[in-house]
């Protein structure tokens, strides 16, 4: 019976939580979360992300209200919302720039979480769900790009299907599966209409449901990387924790104040941000047989497009030899099972790096680039979390990591040149070389003693 | 020296049209007259009487026209002529199969074409239209008679010619020869100048003569002479006009965007004070 159930709460309160559990839930993950008294700028934009993220789902609401998902009526509909929906122009805006800043606040998150080593165990679960989210991101950013019709929405679309087609065997049929049809059609835009609105968002919402669980679970970790739950008050109290009400909703409502303005200044002054938010090219209805001379996704995709372009035949050479070279070293320095097994699978893969078409492989870097994060903690063996207490190569060895990213990110958005390709390569090398080589860089260097508390001075 | 760099001046003064160096032709600036409603409303009429027909505008609603300045009565009478309703769309009558069959492509609808047009956050769509309505020069070679600088062999003819008056051109290239060097010895490569010019009814005289001790980089420039100037520059302020309308047509809404933005602004700048005060009094007493 659910009255049985004693609560402290008494009145309407007190009956739903008889029923419900209303007051235990808002303790655990609001008023009686410890979150430590530490945090910094970096941790502002997990609360932004969630903002963003509500706000794309209740103006996308309104946009599919007068969209239509029609290869005859798209393009036009969006200028219908442009002009003629009361407030159409906000809302429209506000989920095109929404993207964008998706894509901000999520990188600053992830770079965040590098840092500060917040993947670390116990936090594994709790990265692997965010990498999820940044996935369903990059899928939800994909399918929506095709809604307005544009010339970049129908040629990127056609692009990044037609990668597909690289796999062996499957490839060709497989991308008409996706397309449903042989170039991206009006079945194309209906289906990607669907994991939009609908497929996506809710894998979406269940990662993030996913991830903040997870979080409070094991609590959330700071910019020094100490446990704040090993040492705690006589209430059994983290001594660095705080209430994450009120202290971090108001901090969080600082944080919230400072993105609207930059937000709301691109939404009302440049909402196509010099072409990067809007791409000038999307103004023109989609022409199957016109193709742009310069196709180039949106930019929060393109540090991954110039690893795919970077991928020449030439390149699966470099590849190869580092996969032979990988295999050497695996073969010298394990025993037992390990010392047999992974050798052979790396030299099969450095053989198949020239038997197929380096158009595959390019995707597989491309995929793989993302999909790698997934195993960061496994990867990084330093015995301290944050880069705080890192040797100094290692805050070197970032920096060229984060500025390698910009660099292929702008990379992405130039028209392919030899130098720029080159430098791509070479960007190429130095991300899967971060990652690949962690278990072995990630160890090496004099560490700093982590302290016991947190580093924290008062307001 | 000097009087080289007097020939570089004198050429630079001279030249009328912008010069660029190696392929696409440098945009001249638009003129902004976003804010002119008089200019709004020549662009409109101008836009009416000239691209619409050829061109849809489908985006856009006559009565939209209400937003600068224009009445219910106005549009109607001079603006409408083939039985259009106020509340109608910018539709034309040319169907995209003859526009295809007529000029090569059908032509663009121009609802957004400005906002098409642009090049980057600097070079904008505003500055590619004005640029292409006023460098149309007679070309017998082409189909049409017509070609344009900002859009060579653009399928369009110049269907406001009458408003500009017959106008030649000429094009000035400095290039190195091509067959700079001979038997592989090396020396000074040859450079020299290749004078185009077309004449008001289209037809092009070429000259080309070698010029010796040049320093300078290829560079190509353009110059347009009208027959009459007064008229020529009244088309350029007109185009202006017209560049205006289209790229208010773009985006019906962008001075109101701009001008809520300042209050929305102001409202969170004082909120962000607000809620920094909020953040501080809570902070202060954590240890």
């Amino acid at each position: 019976m659910a009255g049985d159930k004693t609560v402290e709460t008494t009145g309407l309160v007190g009956w739903i939580d008889r029923r419900f559990p209303l007051t235990s839930t808002l303790k655990a993950h609001i008023t009686e979360y410890y979150a430590p008294k530490n945090f910094n700028f970096w941790y502002f934009f997990g609360s932004l992300a969630t903002l963003v993220l509500v706000l794309q789902i209740v103006t996308g609401i309104f946009l599919v209200m007068h969209y239509k998902p029609d290869a005859l009526l798209a393009f036009q509909s969006v200028e219908y919302i442009m002009r003629e929906v009361p407030g159409g122009w906000f809302i429209r805006y506000m989920h095109s720039t929404g993207a964008s800043m998706f894509f901000i606040v999520v990188y600053l998150h992830m770079t965040r979480a590098l840092i500060y080593g917040s993947y670390r165990k116990p936090r594994e679960l709790v990265w692997i769900f965010g990498v999820g989210i940044f996935l369903c991101l990059m899928g939800e950013a994909f399918f929506g790009y095709l809604l307005p019709w544009g010339q970049m929405s129908f040629w990127g679309a056609q692009v990044i299907v037609n990668l597909f087609s690289a796999i062996p065997f499957i490839g060709p049929e497989l991308s008409i599966w996706i397309r449903g049809d042989y170039v991206v059609s009006d079945a194309t835009l209906n289906r990607f209409f669907a994991f939009h609105v609908i497929a996506i968002p809710l894998v979406l919402l269940g990662l993030v449901a996913a991830h903040l669980v997870a979080l409070h679970e094991v609590g959330s970790n700071n910019p020094d990387g100490v446990d704040i739950k090993a040492k705690k008050d006589k209430y059994g109290r983290p001594l660095d924790g705080i209430p994450f009400h009120p202290y971090y909703t108001v901090h969080d409502i600082l944080g919230v104040a400072g993105f609207l303005m930059i937000f709301m200044a691109i939404i009302f002054f440049a909402p196509e941000m010099g072409g990067y938010f809007l791409e000038f090219n999307n103004f023109i209805p989609a022409n199957p047989m016109v193709t742009p001379l310069h196709i180039a996704p949106v930019w929060y995709f393109t540090p991954f497009y110039s690893m795919l372009r970077a991928t020449t035949d030439d390149f699966t050479w470099v590849l190869s030899a580092a996969a032979v070279l990988a295999a050497i070293v695996m073969f010298l320095r394990h025993k037992g099972l390990v010392k047999l097994i992974v050798p052979v699978v790396l030299l099969a893969v450095a053989v198949l790096l020239r038997l197929i078409d380096a158009k595959f492989w390019g995707v597989v870097a491309m995929g793989g680039a993302v999909v790698l994060l997934f195993f960061l903690p496994w990867l990084d063996y330093s015995p301290v979390k944050s880069i705080r207490y890192r040797p100094g190569w290692h805050k070197v060895l970032y920096g060229i990591f984060f500025v390698n990213f910009i660099v292929l990110g702008y990379l992405g958005t130039q028209a392919p040149t030899a130098v720029f390709n080159l430098i791509s390569q070479i960007g190429t090398l130095i991300y899967l070389g971060f990652f690949f080589l962690m278990p072995v860089w990630s160890r090496l260097g004099t560490f700093k003693t982590v302290p016991d508390r947190v580093t924290f001075h008062a307001h | 020296m000097i009087k080289k760099l007097l020939c570089a001046l004198a050429l630079m003064i001279t030249c009328t049209g912008a010069n660029a160096s190696g392929g696409g032709y440098t945009l001249d600036k638009a003129p902004d007259r976003v804010n002119d409603l008089a200019s709004l409303q020549n662009g409109a009429k101008l836009f009416v009487n000239y691209c619409l027909n050829c061109h849809s505008a489908a985006s856009m609603r006559y009565s939209k026209l209400k937003d600068i300045g224009l009445t219910d009565q106005q549009i109607k009478e001079s603006l409408l002529f083939t039985g259009e309703k106020v509340g109608d769309l910018m539709v034309g009558s040319l169907s995209a199969k003859d526009g295809k069959a007529w000029f090569g492509v059908p032509p663009p609808d121009l609802s957004v074409i400005v906002r098409a047009k642009a090049q980057s956050a600097s070079v904008t769509g505003s500055d590619y239209l004005y640029t292409y309505l006023r460098t149309f020069y007679r070309d017998t070679t082409k189909p049409t008679g017509w070609n344009n600088l900002a859009f060579p062999n653009a399928g369009m003819p110049h269907v406001l010619w009458e408003r500009q008056g017959p106008r030649s051109m000429t094009e000035i290239t400095i290039h190195q020869h091509e067959a700079a060097g001979e038997k592989g010895g090396h020396g000074h490569a040859a450079w020299e100048r290749v004078t185009t010019s077309y004449d008001e009814a289209g037809y092009s005289t070429s000259k080309t003569e070698p010029i010796n001790g040049y320093t300078g980089n290829p560079s190509t420039v353009y110059q347009f002479k009208a027959a009459d100037a007064a008229r020529s520059a009244a088309y350029d302020n007109d185009m202006a006009d017209l560049t205006a309308f289209m790229t208010w047509m773009s985006e019906p809404i962008q001075q109101t965007r701009k001008q809520i933005g300042v209050w929305v602004m102001l409202f969170l700048g004082l909120f962000f004070v607000v809620a920094w005060r909020l953040n501080a009094s809570f902070w202060k007493h954590v240890k």
